[in-house]
């Protein structure tokens, strides 16, 4: 019997929590989203988020087999693809989620170190570089013949906008961001099932809402409130991109300081900078000053600082 | 003030059921028994007895002249065969006195010495150091030496940790059910040790059965409370259950004592009335048996030196191949080798499993999830400390308070990635508090 025994170290028994199940319920949390944006986009919101995912699986593949250190079952591949997907306008050609994959999950993820290595979230760095590289494909939000101003962009124009229709989600946008139902649902199940909590998006919209009430020069107005939450893929970067665990401060006190950053640099971004969105910049920035915030929030250790002196 | 619970903590899946209700059964042993001279934090006891004598029940085979040391008694009739090394259940090797079992129980004779009206404060102390009492939660710590603080007259709180918050684990259950008013005295005969001192019986509130037993009877003590804490793993660790019945807090280089407490587990609480109402020296103890490999999980009265070996086939034997066997509670026992080890003071109980969840699952990478921070009681970042001890960065170690661990578990039982967190930072400990003694 003895030398079938197993000796380790305690704890000795674990809980169920597996870092697929997480990645899995994230992709469950998006599919409203995605779901809503074929609807709403059509079949060709479903090709793109298709190559999205075959391109990010393959890049993580490949590169296993190459490096004989196969990841790819942990299924982080599958969101990045997918959130990356649901960051394009539905007019981009083919190529442009390929591009974008192979860049967040090799230059952004894999060659950091892989999986928990990476210092920016690398759907939404892929993001930023294709605003970068193809700012006209990147900016052409127009579907169906609709002409395609975001709401966000109608607002900053003077124009205004029917709430209702961002609410749902009938609109100009990304695929994934335009619906606010959807997403709201899928960040219901989220935090159900303790995937993430409100700290940073909680913070992170708050901190926006006052920001664009005092400086946006609408007041505090509810219908511009409401499109101000609607609009930009900020539902979508507050539930879904701003939590990434990798890429979020792990201090608790470091969570709400990373969320009202965010909404500050949103905030900022919008009112004052020359586009109407800002969700994507915010978060990369607010990425690269994590190891800044987790240091001036570093927790206190339980009884620290009291003293000893009986004997 | 008192919070009845602290920030932090997990809540595994219990096990308690397959033990508790049965009643506690005595074990009475056979053949050789073996009698570490080391079961306490401290100085080693030094055998007094010699290959060859006789032995008897109660007689006292070891003691040590170092006042952080525990003297050990025989817990059997019969004769010393050897004095020798042999393994405990942490794997070392241990000086220990072995007794051939003659299986007559003849003892020495059981009786006060003085009526316990008219015990001093120094006799009642003198007769805990005497009967051998260490921590029987595990710790060992000698309790002499936790009844004598520098100033006894600033201890405001005498707490019996009776939350029993590992999983599976129902010795302490039992106990209060069949046997509370032990309990009870052996916390009365504590606090007459401090005057100004209160008594609190932490229960966690998964025991309203003990909660409602122990209020009923002392309803009528002015100087004891009973408390309800919330049910949750660590709570039955001294700093939390400091902080959840008192609202004090103390670090890793403190005692309850510099906060005004003293703790002790409700096996060691009975231990005390035992050796001051009835002159038993510390000789046996509940350890609970259970697992799914175990025909007949329950409680079992035990006398130390019983190997764990017997202790198995009293209990019915294997129903299935055991894939680990591990002595004390899943959360901070230790895996056992073999049954040859033996039943100690600080024994709690022992437990097989058919399947070991450790070795099934593959520790992948960290998410920075953040769900080792929410748990650690210790209020320090785990995930970040394992790292510091795998790459052995001291400085980083220290300064963000890897001192500070409790080694409870909690951060390795709920992270996804399944990484080793406790057992990389217990390693780490374990090097720099050698390197601080050196």
């Amino acid at each position: 019997m003895s030398d079938k025994l197993k000796v380790s170290s305690n704890p000795h028994v674990r809980s169920r929590a597996t870092v697929n199940g997480i990645m899995a319920a994230v992709i469950i949390a998006l599919l409203p989203a995605t779901g809503f944006g074929i609807y709403h986009f059509g079949p060709k919101a479903l090709q793109l988020i298709l190559i999205s995912i075959v391109t990010t699986v393959g890049t993580e593949l490949l590169y296993g087999l190459i490096s004989k250190k196969q990841t790819v079952d942990d299924l982080s591949a599958v969101v990045t693809g997918l959130l990356l997907a649901l960051n394009l306008p539905v007019s981009v050609p083919w190529w442009m989620p390929v591009i974008g994959g192979v860049f967040g999950i090799l230059v952004v993820k894999l060659l950091f170190g892989g999986l928990g290595q990476n210092i920016m979230n690398p759907a939404l760095a892929a993001r930023c570089f294709l605003l970068i590289s193809f700012p006209a494909q990147m900016t052409d939000f127009h579907y169906d013949a609709v002409s395609g101003a975001t709401p966000l962009a109608a607002l900053k124009a003077g124009e205004s906008v029917n709430v209702m229709d961002m609410v749902i989600g009938r609109t100009a946008g990304t695929i994934g961001e335009t619906s606010l139902i959807a997403i709201v649902i899928g960040a219901c199940i989220l935090i159900l099932l303790g995937v993430i909590d409100l700290r940073i998006p909680g913070s992170y919209i708050l901190t926006l809402l006052l920001f664009v009430g005092v400086f946006g020069g609408h007041g505090f107005d509810p219908a511009y409130l409401v499109a101000q939450l609607a609009g930009g893929g900020l539902m979508l970067g507050a539930f879904f991109m701003a939590t990434d665990y990798v890429t979020r401060p792990i201090t608790v006190g470091g969570q709400y300081l990373f969320g009202i950053f965010l909404g500050l640099m949103t905030g900022i971004f919008r009112i004052f900078g020359p586009g109407a969105e800002g969700v994507s910049y915010a978060i990369i920035l607010g990425n690269l000053l994590v190891p800044l915030i987790e240091k001036i929030t570093w927790p206190t250790a339980f009884g620290r600082g009291g003293k000893r002196h009986a004997k | 003030m008192a919070k009845l619970t602290f920030v932090g903590g997990i809540h595994p899946y219990d096990g308690k059921e397959l033990s508790k209700d049965k009643p506690i059964m005595e074990v009475l042993p056979k053949g050789d028994m073996v009698y570490p001279v080391s079961q306490h934090i401290g100085a080693p006891a030094k055998p007094i007895v010699k290959k060859g004598d006789r032995v008897l029940v109660g007689q006292k085979i070891a003691e040590s002249t170092a006042f952080v040391s525990a003297p050990i008694h025989c817990s059997v009739s019969g004769t010393v065969k050897a004095i020798e090394p042999r393994r405990v259940v942490t794997g070392e090797m241990v000086n220990s006195i072995v007794v051939e079992n003659d299986e007559l129980y003849e003892d020495v004779g059981f009786y006060p010495e003085v009526p316990l009206e008219k015990l001093t404060k120094a006799e009642i102390v003198d007769i805990i150091k005497e009967a051998g009492i260490v921590g029987m939660g595990g710790a060992g710590f000698p309790t002499h030496v936790k009844l004598s603080p520098k100033e006894p007259e600033k201890i405001d709180y005498v707490i019996a940790n009776c939350a029993e918050c590992e999983p599976y684990l129902t010795s302490d259950y039992r106990r209060l059910i069949e046997e509370p008013e032990k309990l009870i005295g052996g916390l009365k005969l504590i606090l007459k040790l401090f005057d100004r001192a209160v008594g609190i019986l932490a229960v966690e509130d998964n025991k309203p059965d003990c909660i409602r037993i122990l209020k009923a009877l002392t309803q009528n003590e002015k100087r004891i409370v009973v408390k309800a804490l919330k049910t949750k793993y660590p709570q039955g660790a001294e700093r939390q259950i400091v902080y959840a019945t008192t609202g004090r807090k103390i670090n890793s280089s403190m005692l309850p004592a510099d906060v005004g407490c003293i703790v002790n587990n409700v096996d060691t609480m009975v231990a005390v009335y035992r050796a001051v109402a009835e002159g038993v020296p510390s000789m046996e103890r509940i350890v609970t048996v259970t697992g799914d490999c175990i025909r007949r999980p329950r409680n079992y009265r035990v006398r130390t030196g019983t190997s764990y070996r017997q202790l198995v086939e009293e209990a019915g034997g294997f129903m299935k191949e055991p894939e680990k066997i591990i002595c004390g509670g899943p959360m901070m026992g230790y895996s056992m080798f073999d049954l040859d080890a033996v039943v100690t003071k600080t024994s709690t109980a022992l437990l097989a499993f058919s399947q070991d969840e450790v070795s099934m699952l593959k520790p992948g990478p960290c998410i920075n999830c953040g769900r080792c921070v929410e748990v650690c009681p210790g209020r320090v970042v785990p995930s970040r400390l394992a790292d510091a001890a795998e790459r052995f960065d001291e400085a980083f170690f220290l300064k963000y308070d890897g001192m500070e661990c409790c080694e409870c578990g909690c951060c390795s039982f709920i992270c996804p990635a399944k990484r080793p967190l406790t057992q990389e930072i217990k390693s780490m400990r374990k090097i720099l508090l050698a390197k601080k003694k050196k």
